[in-house]
């Protein structure tokens, strides 16, 4: 049953708002199962803010009401950690692609997992870049053709999931765009967990990705078992190293880590976010007292 | 030889990296300030953490002398190579007190090997304070209050080491003492009492202290020298004045998660050098496109690349000035003494809110570790104002308005919902492709109207001497107090200083003040005269003279008094 509260919280934007996506990409499940997801858990629109960086899946945001920072290529992690130790009244959720998190912003990726801000990062890997027409992007499988590697992709493809449990994140976990239900469950999961959350969406690109498509990821993905121990790091290195047929689901998840916020120690007395607050001058008049 | 004493007075302390010159400068600065003296203490440093060969200058007089002078009246060398690294700095008065020097004149030299001395005592550690102890021994200062600030200052390692360091410091004073008897040197010295209560804080600080008076709530940087000192500052006291910290694991991390705090409603700061501040150039951009508000700091170093690490220059404006894509307006400010970096850095905070653009407080490796004695009275409270509203349910983040500036809130404060976007966007905050009609009109608020108000809330150069001289002496930054010292030195009622805190935009009365001189003259530390080169721009006249300098070195007192003179 759909209570007045979630109708009322839809989080459509405008008519007006011209959606650039192709018609069957794959980022139109992951906006509409994200929408689910946030009237589910029950959250105002007012006390949501989305942090995206650039290309077709960092526009995600233009099409979710909600509050939003669409960046820089690249740099939505230090962006939306920004705003949650300001606020860590806000729900911050990172929306954009894999070249994005993983490409231009790899650097930010490893600390933003060491410094554990309590976000969720929803990464659309769709194995290629699509709005700079079809190079390949940091997860292209080895071999692939594209305009600016026709020989063949010859790098590694990076294992994001393998490489956010090797930081122990404190929840990693993958899902399938082609598989909305499964999908919900995942993301709600990884919303609703306190610390560093990673969703590694499989996100077919129906113009330049002519491989990995709704029908390969469908071949080429298990989900794991309900008995799976999530908590067991070696046994999720196990799982996401696996490559024949990637596994679905909830790969690492555990409350072993102190969140960023909860760290900074300016929370535990006032709990107000910084914009509410009134300087306080006496603090810092007493300070300059104390110099000698 | 008969040696005198007298009111403005020289220390320079050299030796390894490690040997303890900062523990030497610490005490002797402290306890002179005390005792009613104003000291002014600059370090030059290389960029090691062992060895090489590093010193410090303390100036000792009656009032207020807070510019760096290279004539040396006392040396005090910790190491034997000492001497080598300043001589071209001594004088025929100078007197040296420490280690002998193979093939340097051993009669002038009042031989105190301060490790023996300290080993006697049970540790070479000790050495500094012998160091210390000896030179207020020379200048007959009472033993006493240096014995009492020992004891204050290593409270917290124990009775032992404070009484060994009290035994230190009485056998170099004793020592000095001899000395100044045996040398008939004699001390002639006003103290001033008010003195004793002042701050005796470094350049960096008094950014820091005037960060927190503009009321800063959330810094992210990484470390790069000369400009860590303020996020060390800031991560000291910023948890007890409700501000969060972090180092960044990169200048570009630091700078977009400064961004991200700002955008949540922070205000923020980030501090760098100018290699720093390269990496951060896109997102400038990204706080100008956004209307983020932000402060940079930028602590200069010699470049380019790496350049000289950790000695100084004036050589980032240029970059300042044009850095990031695409076309914005910015503000920029350059603070030459402790008062000026406290008040700029909070305005500098203010106008960034206020206006919702990026500015820039640059200063530089000189300034940022000179040590100053400032009457706290002057680090006053300052008017704080916060700039967010409460957001209403249909609220526009980019709202058209008459003045150019869009109403600010921020995610939660409201009913609204705040769109930022780095694409061109419309008022909502969505991405449009609108090149007449929306671009057209972002243009115009965030670009023409904002540079109108950033035009006229410039502030105003100082004018030290009459403002109708005939020859105008131009500086910016931390050359302010140099180069007023040097021309008074001048005693030419016709010669003024007018030194910049704000380089851009200029001040609508500079173009009128310039062009009325007869001559003007512009001293910096780059090679090609950059603020020259702006002044000339933007003020459509012609720079007479450039007097400039880009080893690294900061000016002195006498080498601007000569070459004014040959002006």
């Amino acid at each position: 049953m759909i209570t007045a509260a979630q109708t009322k919280k839809d989080f459509n934007v405008p008519p007006e708002v011209e959606n650039q996506w192709c018609p069957g990409c794959g980022n139109f499940p992951i906006l509409q199962t994200l929408k689910k997801v946030m009237q589910d858990i029950d959250i105002e629109a007012k006390n949501i803010t989305l942090v995206s960086g650039i290309g077709q899946a960092a526009k995600l945001p233009q099409y979710f009401k909600a509050n939003y920072f669409n960046g820089l290529h690249g740099r939505a992690l230090p962006v939306a950690t920004g705003i949650k130790a300001s606020n860590p009244k806000q729900t911050v959720i990172v929306t954009s692609g894999d070249g994005d998190v993983y490409g231009e912003g790899g650097n930010h990726l490893i600390h933003t997992i060491r410094r554990n801000p309590n976000i969720t990062v929803i990464v659309h890997d769709n194995m290629i870049y699509g709005l700079t027409k079809g190079q390949a992007a940091p997860t292209s499988q080895e071999g692939l053709v594209t305009p600016t590697q026709p020989q063949g992709v010859i790098d590694e493809p990076i294992n994001p999931v393998a490489f956010a449990i090797s930081l122990d994140a404190p929840f990693v976990a993958r899902a399938n765009a082609g598989d909305p239900k499964e999908m919900q469950k995942i993301l709600k999961q990884a919303i609703e967990h306190k610390g560093f959350s990673l969703v590694d969406i499989f996100q077919p690109c129906v113009v330049f990705n002519k491989v990995n498509t709704y029908q390969w990821f469908k071949e080429h993905t298990y989900y794991m078992e309900e008995d799976y121990d999530v908590s067991d790091k070696v046994a999720a290195f196990a799982r996401a190293a696996e490559e024949e047929k990637f596994p679905l689901g909830v790969l690492y998840a555990h409350n072993r880590r102190t969140v960023f916020e909860d760290a900074v120690g300016i929370y535990n007395v006032d709990d107000r976010p910084l914009y509410m607050r009134d300087m306080n001058c006496s603090v810092r008049s007493a300070l300059l007292a104390s110099q000698k | 030889m008969s040696k005198h004493i007298k009111d403005d007075f020289s220390i320079v302390i050299a030796g390894q990296a490690g040997q303890g010159i900062q523990s030497v400068s610490h005490i002797l600065t402290h306890v002179l300030k005390l005792e009613g003296y104003h000291v002014f203490a600059t370090k030059e440093y290389m960029s090691r953490v062992r060895g090489g060969m590093n010193s410090t200058t303390i100036r000792v007089s009656s009032i207020k002398r807070d510019a760096y002078k290279s004539s040396i009246d006392l040396f005090v060398p910790l190491d034997p190579n000492g001497y080598e690294h300043v001589k071209k700095r001594f004088t025929d008065d100078t007197m040296f007190l420490g280690f002998k020097n193979n093939g340097f004149c051993s009669d002038c030299i009042m031989e105190v090997d301060f490790i023996n001395i300290a080993q006697a005592i049970g540790n070479r550690l000790y050495a500094n304070t012998v160091a210390a102890g000896a030179i207020l021994g020379l200048m007959g200062v009472d033993v006493e209050q240096p014995k009492e600030y020992l004891r204050a200052f290593f409270v917290k390692k124990g009775e032992e080491v404070i009484k060994k360091n009290q035994e230190a410091l009485e056998k170099g004073y004793k020592m000095g003492e001899h000395f100044a008897f045996s040398n008939d040197v004699t001390c002639s010295f006003e103290t001033d009492e008010d003195v004793k209560d002042d701050l005796f804080i470094s350049g960096i600080d008094a950014v820091g202290f005037g960060a927190l008076a503009g009321g800063v709530d959330f810094c992210s940087s990484y470390p790069m020298s000369p400009s860590t000192g303020l996020l060390t500052f800031l991560a000291q006291h910023g948890k007890d004045c409700g501000v969060v910290v972090e180092q960044a694991t990169d200048e570009i991390g630091a700078i977009n998660m400064t961004i991200g705090a700002s955008y949540a409603g922070a205000r923020g700061i980030v501090t760098t050098a100018g290699g720093g501040f390269a990496l951060m150039c896109e997102a400038l951009s990204l706080a100008a496109m956004t209307e983020t508000p932000i402060t940079i700091h930028i602590a200069q170093r010699p470049g380019p690349a790496t350049g000289l690490p950790t000695k100084t220059a004036q050589e980032d404006l240029n970059l300042v000035l044009y850095a990031g894509h695409g076309e914005f307006v910015r503000a920029i400010y350059a603070p030459g003494t402790p008062v000026e970096a406290y008040e700029i850095t909070a305005h500098a905070l203010d106008v960034a809110d206020k206006y919702q653009v990026p500015t820039f407080i640059l200063i530089d490796q000189y300034f940022v570790d000179a040590l100053y004695t400032i009457d706290k009275e002057e680090f006053a409270v300052l008017p704080y104002q916060k700039y967010l509203v409460e957001s209403e349910r249909e609220y526009k983040r980019y709202a058209i308005t008459d003045d150019g500036i869009s109403p600010r809130s921020v995610p939660g404060y409201g009913d609204g919902l705040v769109c930022a976007d780095s694409d061109e966007h419309d008022e909502s905050g969505r991405i449009t492709e609108d090149m007449d009609g929306l671009r057209m009109q972002m243009m115009e608020k965030r670009f023409f109207k904002r540079k109108k108000l950033l035009e006229e809330s410039a502030l105003e150069p100082e004018v030290i001497g009459k403002k109708s001289a005939k020859t105008l002496v131009v500086c910016w930054g931390s050359n302010r107090n140099v180069v007023t010292e040097a021309v008074e030195n001048l005693e030419d009622k016709e010669v003024s200083v007018v030194s910049f805190v704000q380089v851009y935009p200029l001040h609508k009365n500079v173009k009128k003040m310039l062009t009325k001189a007869d001559k003007v003259v512009v001293i910096e530390n780059n090679a090609t005269g950059q603020f020259a080169n702006l002044l000339e721009k933007e003020c459509e006249i012609k720079i007479d003279k450039r007097i400039l300098k880009w080893n690294g070195e900061l000016f002195s007192v006498e080498e601007l008094t000569e070459k004014l003179q040959q002006i």
